[in-house]
C-alpha cells in the first residue's frame, strides 16, 4: 500500500473509531443523539458534550502524543525500545505536576508548564547521566533511562504518602492513566498540531539520524542543534500527554513499532501514521477500560499495560535472538 | 589548487599519537592510500580530516577555505565520508537508506525529486544491487550491506571521498569492482584507508604510512610502498615481488 493512502486510511479509522466511541458507554444513546450533539442541534445529549466527547477526544490526543514522543525518542536515542515511560520522561513530567497538585496549582496552563520542567529535567537527567567520553551509546541512555524512572516512581510514592488524604483519590486515578479526570482537550490538540508541524520539519533528518550520529553529520546534519530540538520538542509532547492522563506506558514504544512492522519506514510517513496510530489505541484502550467492568471505570493504562508489556518483551526476545 | 589539505595537523587519540605536523595535499583525480598497523589512528585522522573530530592543532582546508568555517551542509556538497560500520538499529529499504545521500543537495523541505531517485537507482546499479531497492537492509548480507554504503557515498556526488576500509567484507571479486568503480572518476579525488597492500599498490598513486609512534611517510606509491618501509610499518617482513609490471607483496 501507498504510504499516503494508508494514512488517509488511519485519518478514516480515527474518525469513525472517535464517533463509535462516543455511542458505547454504561447509558445507551442513539446515532441520531450523538449526531445531534456533535452537530450541536436539538436533541443533543449532555452526557455526549460534557462527558464522552470530551474523554473520547482527550483519549486520541494523549494517545498521538505519546506515540509521537515515541517516535522522536526513539531516533534521539537510536534504540527501537525507547519511549517517554521507559526513559523516565512520564515519571519527571508527572512528578513535577504531582508536586503542582499537591500546591494546589489546577489550571491546565499551569500543570503543563510544570510537566514540561519535570520532562525536560528527567531528559537532561538521563543524557547527562549517561554521557560518557563526550558520546553516548544507545544502550547506556536505554539503561540510564530505566534506572531514572526508578527513582522518579520512589518520588512519586513520597508525594502521594504526603498528600492529604482527600486530594489522593484523583491523583492517583490521574497517574494512573484515568481520561475522567483530563484537564483542558484543546489545549492538547494544540500542543499535538504544534508537535506535528515541528516534527514533521524535522523528519527528512530524523530518517538520516536514525542511521548513526556520525553518518549523519558527514551528510551535512548539525548534530548539536538536531539533538537539542528533538529533545524539546518530545519533552513538550510528553509533558502535554502527562498531564491529560498521568503516565501511560508502552504507547510511545509500541506505535511506531507497529507502524514501522507495516513497512512505513520514512518518517515523513511514519511521524504521521504513528500520531494517529497512537490516537487509535489510546481510544481503543479507554473505550474498554470504561465499559469492561461499568459503571466502575479503569484507568487506560491498565489497558495499555495489558497490551504493552507482552509485546515488548516479545520484541525484546526477537532482538536478542538476531 | 587541492581539494582537500591540512597544514601541521595534529591528531591524537587517548594516548596515541596519529600524526604530528602532518602536511598533505590531495588535488583532483588523485587517489590516496593510507596504511597502518590496527589503532594506529587511521580512522581517527579519516575522521578529522572529515571535520567530525577537533583537531589539537593544525588547519585543514576544503577547496582553500578552512573546514572550520563552513557550515556541516557546506562540507557535505564536496566532502563525503564511507565509515567503518554502518549502525542498523531500524528496518527501512535500501533505496530509501540510498536516498540520503542527496540529502546535502536538497533543502530542508524539499522531498527528492525523479532525478534523485534515478541518481539513487544508478548508484545501486553500479553497485551491482540493481534488483535490491525494496529489500530491507536488516535482511541484507555483510558485503551487501556495504554496497548500499557505497551506493549512499556514490549519489552524495562529491569531489573528494573519504573511505574508511571501502572492500570491508567483500569478496575479491567485488573488491576489485568497488575500487575499479571508485578510481575511475577523474574530477574526483579519494582517500582510501586499506588494509590490503596490493590494492593499494595496484589502485592507487598516493600513499600516506603511519607508523604507531606517530610518525608518517607520504609520497606516490614507487617512493613509498617499498619492502623496507611496508615491513618496518607492519613490523613484520614483507616482500616484493613483480609479475607482468605490477608490484605485489606478499607476507614473508
Amino acid at each position: 500500500m501507498r504510504p499516503l493512502s494508508f494514512i488517509i486510511l488511519l485519518v478514516i479509522f480515527s474518525l469513525i473509531l472517535i464517533f463509535s466511541s462516543l455511542l458505547i458507554g454504561s447509558v445507551p444513546i442513539s446515532f441520531q443523539t450523538v449526531w445531534a450533539s456533535l452537530t450541536n442541534s436539538r436533541g443533543a445529549s449532555l452526557i455526549i458534550t460534557e462527558l464522552r466527547l470530551p474523554r473520547t477526544l482527550a483519549a486520541f490526543a494523549t494517545g498521538a502524543l505519546l506515540a509521537q514522543a515515541g517516535a522522536l525518542m526513539q531516533v534521539l536515542v537510536r534504540n527501537p525500545l525507547a519511549d517517554p515511560y521507559i526513559l523516565g520522561v512520564s515519571g519527571g513530567a508527572a512528578t513535577a505536576v504531582l508536586i503542582g497538585m499537591l500546591f494546589g496549582f489546577s489550571s491546565a496552563f499551569g500543570l503543563t508548564g510544570l510537566a514540561f520542567v519535570g520532562a525536560l529535567i528527567a531528559m537532561f537527567l538521563v543524557f547527562v547521566l549517561a554521557h560518557q567520553k563526550g558520546t553516548w551509546t544507545p544502550t547506556r541512555l536505554l539503561l540510564t533511562g530505566v534506572v531514572v524512572a526508578a527513582g522518579w516512581g520512589a518520588a512519586i510514592s513520597l508525594i502521594l504518602t504526603l498528600s492529604p488524604a482527600n486530594n489522593l483519590h484523583g491523583m492517583l486515578f490521574w497517574l494512573m492513566g484515568d481520561l475522567s479526570y483530563s484537564y483542558s482537550v484543546s489545549f492538547a490538540f494544540t500542543a499535538l498540531i504544534i508537535g506535528l508541524v515541528l516534527s514533521m520539519l524535522l523528519a527528512s533528518q530524523l530518517n538520516i539520524l536514525i542511521r548513526g550520529d556520525k553518518l549523519a553529520a558527514t551528510l551535512g546534519i548539525n548534530l548539536k542543534q538536531l539533538h537539542i530540538k528533538i529533545y524539546i520538542l518530545a519533552s513538550l509532547l510528553t509533558a502535554a500527554a502527562v498531564v491529560q492522563a498521568g503516565s501511560i506506558g508502552f504507547v510511545g514504544f509500541i506505535v511506531p513499532h507497529l507502524i514501522r512492522l507495516t513497512g512505513l519506514t520514512d518518517h515523513r510517513f511514519l511521524l504521521p501514521a504513528a500520531t494517529l496510530g497512537g490516537g487509535i489505541l489510546v481510544l481503543v484502550a479507554d473505550t474498554v477500560a470504561r465499559t469492561i467492568i461499568a459503571p466502575q471505570q479503569l484507568p487506560v493504562g491498565i489497558i495499555t499495560a495489558l497490551i504493552g508489556i507482552p509485546l515488548f518483551l516479545f520484541l525484546l526476545q526477537r532482538d536478542a535472538k538476531q | 589548487m587541492s581539494l582537500l589539505s591540512c597544514r601541521d595537523l595534529n591528531v591524537k587519540i587517548a594516548d596515541t599519537q596519529v600524526c604530528n605536523n602532518l602536511n598533505l595535499a590531495i588535488n583532483a583525480s588523485e587517489n590516496w592510500a593510507i596504511l597502518g598497523m590496527n589503532g594506529c589512528g587511521k580512522t581517527t585522522l579519516l575522521h578529522t580530516l572529515a571535520g567530525l573530530l577537533p583537531t589539537l592543532s593544525g588547519e585543514i582546508s576544503l577547496n582553500e577555505i578552512q573546514l572550520n568555517n563552513l557550515p556541516r551542509k557546506e562540507i557535505a556538497q564536496q566532502l563525503s565520508l564511507l565509515l567503518q560500520h554502518q549502525e542498523d538499529h531500524f528496518p527501512g529499504s535500501v533505496l530509501e537508506s540510498v536516498l540520503i545521500g542527496r540529502h546535502p543537495h536538497l533543502k530542508s523541505w524539499q522531498w527528492e525529486s525523479d532525478d534523485d531517485h534515478k541518481i539513487a537507482l544508478d548508484a545501486l546499479a553500479l553497485v551491482g544491487l540493481t534488483d535490491f531497492s525494496t529489500r530491507s537492509i536488516l535482511t541484507l548480507s555483510g558485503g551487501e550491506r556495504q554496497r548500499v554504503a557505497l551506493a549512499t557515498l556514490l549519489v552524495q556526488q562529491t569531489s573528494i571521498r573519504l573511505l574508511d576500509e571501502p572492500v570491508n567484507h567483500l569478496d575479491i571479486h567485488h573488491q576489485h569492482d568497488v575500487m575499479k568503480l571508485l578510481t575511475s572518476n577523474n574530477n574526483v579525488a579519494n582517500v582510501f584507508v586499506l588494509h590490503d597492500v596490493n590494492l593499494a599498490a595496484r589502485y592507487c598513486d598516493h600513499a600516506l604510512l603511519i607508523f604507531t609512534d606517530g610518525r608518517t611517510i607520504q609520497g606516490t606509491c614507487n617512493e613509498v610502498l617499498t619492502e623496507q618501509n611496508l615491513s618496518e610499518l607492519y613490523q613484520y617482513p614483507l616482500k616484493e615481488i613483480t609479475h607482468n609490471g605490477q608490484q605485489w607483496f606478499i607476507a614473508g
